[in-house]
């Protein structure tokens, strides 16, 4: 593999675990639109802790990802309280505070950045991202999915029968934040370099984007979203300056042609009917 | 009759602003019973259902559940002490699968987090699948179980949420207009299910305006107009009441 190739991958996983991070929540209908800020809590948190402490980067990572949860948990009692467009703001703003906070800290090098000189090389990437992605899709497969699938479509009766829906809708979002500040921490240890502004409201509202542009009622969609995302750019390359127009205009026609997402549940049906169809010779095809 | 009834509403008044929709409410449910709430549009019979779940909070007044006060008790957790409700316009998950519908109705007999975090989808043919199933061959729907929701019919979307209903293993199952909508073969199959609820032991309380319906399956009627019940008793007993006419003649201050 190239090194042109390896660096596609590795950005494919960044954005495959961001994706994720944004659909948790999303699933719960909850629209984070600070993933960025959660990203950055990871990222710092996990290079303090093997640049200041010599910590090893696996339980750094980990460890990230536990204090962007806290940060979720603690921020979720009063963000939570808003619905739709007043809870995408809420965490709009949230991000924004998260990354001007690190704008400020010197301990982590404040507007400079910060070194961080232990390597996560490109294998411990995508290893990360195959855990990150087998975690969600064993959740695909169990109530706790489920659930989240049944409050986002009719809260009141959800909790008429029995479920804590605030209690679920926390723990999306914590599970979220646990997502983005693992991948935040992988970042930083691979290119070894932070600065507060990566983390930016851009990086936030692509990751919705692209997770929209998947779909959100299936497991599939962040993943297939991230590799459109990630991968169309690459290939339009060949239309030189027209690159970024031509990959606007797939958007905008994807999203025309399948505005609930390009992978919805009712593919998923019709894709298990086809191959059911093919299993089965010598059945004729209505 | 001196046992404690499955429910009592006591003195119970509840206002939207100056809007008084349930005015020094009493009535019983008697356990095993079926009884059947009735009145004109706007009586109060969804808002009695809505402040037995917990929706909406009386001002003043109780509601008991087997001789225990329900007011310190939250909406969510009134399913756990034994109340279940279908809805007036359907309220399935339309985004789910009969089944997984059916399954989200389990939730009160599983048990916590290590339920919650059980991968049942990677499981064939699961306990929970077989059960929601089980409760959909009942009356008839076993075909629908892999159907999402949102495509099926009025009368099966409603069979559904009358099975949902019935799975948490509640003692008191509400209905909200069971019968509208249904076509005299579902409403007739409604009917046998609903004595085949009975005969568990599960009472009922329902509201309906089909009154060949009430005729069949109630064993009291509680009868209420501007949210005060003004009447109760046989449907037959009801009838013959004045302001029961009255009421659904339309005449005020009638007889």
């Amino acid at each position: 593999m190239s090194g042109y190739h390896t660096g596609v991958l590795v950005i494919l996983c960044f954005n495959i675990i961001a994706a994720y991070a944004v659909y948790l929540p999303l699933a719960a209908n909850q629209l984070n639109l600070g993933i960025a800020g959660f990203m950055a809590v990871g990222a710092y948190a996990a290079a303090w802790l093997t640049t200041e402490l010599n910590w090893a980067i696996a339980p750094a990572v980990l460890v990230g990802g536990g204090a962007s949860a806290l940060v979720a948990l603690v921020v979720a009692t009063p963000i939570l309280r808003t619905q739709g467009i007043y809870l995408a703001l809420a965490t709009f703003a949230l991000g924004q505070v998260i990354s001007a906070v690190f704008l400020n800290l010197e301990p982590v090098g404040a507007a400079a950045g910060y070194q961080v000189p232990a390597y996560a090389p490109a294998p411990a990437v995508f290893a990360a991202t195959a855990a990150i992605v087998a975690v969600v899709f064993y959740l695909s497969r169990t109530r706790f999915a489920l659930y989240l699938t049944a409050l986002k479509n009719d809260a009141t009766v959800s909790e008429l029968l029995g479920l804590n829906v605030r209690a679920l809708q926390i723990a999306a979002l914590a599970m979220g934040a646990a997502i983005a500040g693992i991948g935040g921490g992988l970042y930083a240890h691979h290119f070894s370099f932070i600065e507060a502004q990566h983390f930016n409201v851009a990086l936030s509202i692509t990751t919705v984007l692209y997770v929209l542009l998947g779909g959100t009622q299936t497991v599939w969609g962040p993943l297939v979203g991230a590799l459109v995302y990630t991968l169309l750019p690459e290939v339009l390359r060949v239309g030189a300056g027209w690159r970024y127009v031509l990959f606007a205009l797939f958007i905008i026609g994807f999203m025309a042609v399948r505005p609930r997402g390009l992978v919805t549940p009712d593919l998923g049906r019709r894709l298990g009917a086809m191959l059911t169809r093919r299993a089965k010779p010598g059945r004729a095809t209505p | 009759m001196t046992e404690t009834p499955l429910l009592r509403f006591e003195d119970v008044h509840l206002a939207f602003g100056g809007l008084r929709v349930l005015q020094s409410l009493d009535f019983e449910v008697r356990a095993g019973e079926t009884t059947a709430l009735i009145g004109p549009n706007g009586a109060g019979k969804t808002t009695v259902f809505n402040v037995i779940s917990g929706v909406y909070r009386p001002q003043s007044g109780r509601v008991l559940l087997g001789g225990r006060d329900l007011s310190g008790v939250a909406p969510r957790q009134r399913i756990r002490h034994g109340i279940a409700r279908s809805f007036q316009n359907v309220r399935l998950m339309a985004h789910l699968s009969v089944c997984e519908n059916l399954m989200v109705g389990q939730h009160v007999k599983t048990n916590g987090l290590r339920d919650l975090l059980a991968p049942f989808r990677l499981m064939g043919n699961h306990r929970w699948r077989r059960e929601a199933v089980a409760a959909l061959a009942e009356v008839g729907l076993e075909a629908h179980a892999d159907a999402p929701v949102g495509g099926l019919p009025y009368g099966i979307r409603k069979q559904v949420d009358l099975v949902r209903a019935t799975l948490a293993g509640a003692s008191l199952v509400m209905l909200d207009e069971p019968a509208a909508g249904l076509n005299p073969t579902e409403t007739n199959a409604l009917r046998l299910h609903l004595e085949r609820l009975k005969t568990r032991g599960i009472t009922l309380l329902v509201v309906e305006h089909d009154m060949h319906f009430i005729d069949r399956i109630s064993d009291h009627v509680v009868v209420l107009n501007f949210g005060r019940k003004i009447a109760e008793g046989s449907l037959a007993e009801v009838r013959r009441h004045p302001e029961v006419r009255a009421a659904y003649l339309g005449i005020e201050e009638a007889a």
